[in-house]
């Protein structure tokens, strides 16, 4: 134990003896360190933005699209019999988490006149397979089919056209046409582009300002109602075929299309992507290991007098080679310690929802990666060791009368 | 008792034509515990070599080293670098402290490669050795803000801090001024013979010789008996006395 700690604290020493030649000769494996460190943190949190934007669009994996119409007429199956061939599907292959989107024009009667907004008319699961994350308010739920006020979720652009500037006086908004109801907005979304109004409201309810189990006529305006199967992607291409010849058989002579909505791919190109940033690092560190090792060189030719010295102490071979070693891998470590708290400390402090989300909150946000911590202290320590080899062995090779000169 | 024994000790080198340079020639040397031996010559006359061996920082080519009766010859690096550290303290002419370390961690440094308590306690002992050698109010200055006398001074406290059995001291004053030399000489002489170790110096100057129980002269490597009465006192000479005037 004794001799493990006394070639430890020569090392220490002679790092705090030489922190000037150290800390210069560091900057190289710092700075690789730090960016190893953080793309790789980066890119797992980018990946996870990535991730949510991409389940915000197309469901989160794997999301199976169906789609139903009569090819003839372009018209959606009945909506019973629909229902029905659903729900013996969905229980014949034990899928749990199902949801249904229409497309409808809903005329809203805004302080600036009535307009006519894209709507999705969506099941409250939806938010779930889509990861819908509300910056105000909340998302759509099973209760609302029964409101007596229907509840919309509206995005920014429509909540300002409403002219209220947050959900804090419960804002309400007419909901024109033959039948007009007053609607309550209860959540706000980030979506569309620019000054593009949406809004959300449940599929079907059964409150008095929407007959239950109607289809409505101008759901078909945005292209057919899609129905998402939420499933574990090993099964994905099973169900899909299965869903098209089962629903297609029962509902007699409707076109069913079933597809891949989710985001496929995605995680090969991040990881390319990754693969190419840490590519990079890695050079910087090669580069980095090759200024500690030129000076550890130039350094251990200048010291070969002190170890020769320490050799007439009774210093062994093996303890010359472990203390120039571990001289090294001391300041690499410190400086990948250095190094990854640096990283640590900004990417924590980053606004990722912001750059990276659009101001959305993430569903998910991951915390520092410790993998990617430990890689970079890995790599730190490796670099010193490597870097340490060759001055290790001029040292141990030096002739000592040569080093002492009586 | 016999601590230190060269039989028959010979040290060549090869040359580049192929040749051999004798450095040694059939030294025979004998030093007992608390001993104080010194070796005049010339340079190149293979003083170096001889306290290289005597040290086992290099191995004869031929003859018997004995260390407390035992040869070292076939002894390994590990075993020779332990002996190293444990039975000699070394004095180097141009003080060889480490540079940027304090007086303390210098007399401190051969502590390292101590075990036990000895290394726990290495920064205790240190302190003690340079009070001993009144440097104890300087033990947190660096070698570069010592004087000479100050700095072999604290190589003296190094060389004595793992209490070893032999003292190889070689020119210990060839870097001082005649009178701090003679200081330096007698504060070695005396600190050795406290501790009760042998002190074998190398040196040009008849003066220091004379300090010793016994004086050999080496002459392109040969070693013999230099007959000269040894002083009752320590007095430092006003010059220093070459030792090449009083050599043939």
């Amino acid at each position: 134990m004794i001799p493990v700690l006394a070639t430890l604290a020569e090392a220490w020493s002679e790092v705090r003896v030489h922190r000037a030649r150290v800390v210069l000769s560091l900057v190289g494996v710092f700075l690789a360190v730090f960016a190893m460190t953080t793309v790789t943190a980066l890119g797992l949190l980018v990946a996870q933005v990535q991730q949510e934007q991409g389940e915000r669009m197309g469901g989160r994996s794997a999301t199976i699209g169906v789609t139903a119409y009569d090819p003839q007429t372009g018209m959606p199956p009945d909506p019973q019999e629909w229902d029905a061939a659903v729900a013996d599907l969905t229980e014949r292959y034990g899928i749990t988490t199902t949801a249904s989107i229409g497309y409808e024009e809903t005329r809203f009667r805004l302080p600036g006149g009535t307009q006519a907004v894209q709507t999705k008319r969506v099941s409250p699961s939806y938010g779930q397979l889509h990861r819908v994350e509300p910056i105000e308010g909340r998302w759509l739920r099973e209760g609302d089919r029964d409101s007596l006020a229907p509840a919309v979720v509206v995005n920014e652009a429509f909540l300002a056209a409403l002219g209220v500037p947050d959900l804090s006086a419960r804002p309400t908004v007419v909901i024109g046409g033959g039948d007009p109801v007053r609607a309550v907005v209860v959540g706000v979304v980030r979506e569309g582009y620019g000054e593009e109004l949406l809004a959300y409201r449940v599929d079907r309810s059964a409150g008095p300002w929407d007959a239950p189990g109607v289809a409505d006529p101008s759901a078909m305006a945005f292209g057919p109602s899609t129905l998402e199967l939420w499933v574990r992607p090993e099964q994905a291409d099973e169900v899909m075929a299965v869903v098209s010849h089962d629903l297609g058989l029962a509902l007699g002579g409707v076109q069913v299309d079933a597809y891949r909505s989710d985001s496929q791919g995605l995680e090969e190109t991040l990881g390319m992507l990754r693969l190419a940033i840490r590519g990079a690092g890695v050079v910087v560190l090669v580069l980095g290991g090759l200024g500690v090792l030129n000076i550890g060189l130039v350094t251990v030719r200048q010291r070969i007098r002190e170890i020769g010295v320490r050799r007439s102490f009774g210093a062994t071979s093996s303890r010359v080679f472990s203390a120039i070693m571990l001289e090294s891998v001391c300041a690499t470590f410190l400086a990948g310690l250095a190094a990854v708290a640096l990283s640590v400390v900004l990417v924590r402090n980053l606004p990722l929802d912001q750059l990276l989300n659009s101001g959305i909150p993430l569903a998910e946000t991951p915390a520092f990666p410790v993998a990617a911590a430990v890689e970079g202290l890995v790599a730190a320590t490796a670099v010193g060791a490597l870097a340490g080899l060759l001055p290790a062995v001029i040292a141990v090779r030096a002739r000592v009368i040569d080093a002492i000169r009586f | 008792m016999t601590l230190l024994a060269l039989r028959g000790i010979s040290r060549e080198v090869g040359l580049p034509d192929g040749g051999v340079l004798p450095i040694l020639t059939r030294v025979d040397l004998e030093v007992a515990a608390g001993e104080h031996v010194a070796i005049v010559g010339r340079s190149g006359s293979g003083k170096s070599t001889l306290l290289n061996i005597l040290g086992l920082l290099d191995s004869p080519t031929g003859g018997e080293y004995l260390l407390d009766g035992e040869p070292t010859g076939a002894l390994r690096a590990r075993r020779r670098a332990r002996l190293r550290g444990e039975v000699f303290g070394f004095v180097f002419q141009q003080f060889n402290l480490l540079p940027r370390r304090t007086a303390e961690e210098n007399v401190a440094a051969p502590l390292l490669y101590a075990r036990g308590r000895d290394y726990l306690r290495r920064r205790r002992t240190a302190r003690e050795l340079l009070d001993r050698v009144g440097l104890g109010a300087r033990a947190d200055i660096v070698p570069e803000r010592l004087s000479g006398g100050e700095q072999q001074r604290v190589a003296i406290a190094r060389a004595l801090v793992r209490s070893p059995r032999v003292v190889l001291a070689d020119e210990p004053t060839g870097a001082l001024d005649v009178e701090t030399g003679a200081q330096v000489m007698a504060l070695l002489a005396e600190a050795a013979a406290e501790g009760g170790a042998a002190l074998v110096t190398i040196t040009h100057d008849l003066n220091v010789a004379r300090l010793a129980d016994r004086r050999y002269r080496l002459d392109a490597g040969r070693l013999t008996p230099l007959a000269e009465p040894a002083p009752t006192a320590v007095v430092p000479a006003p010059a220093a006395a070459p030792l090449e005037e009083a050599l043939p």
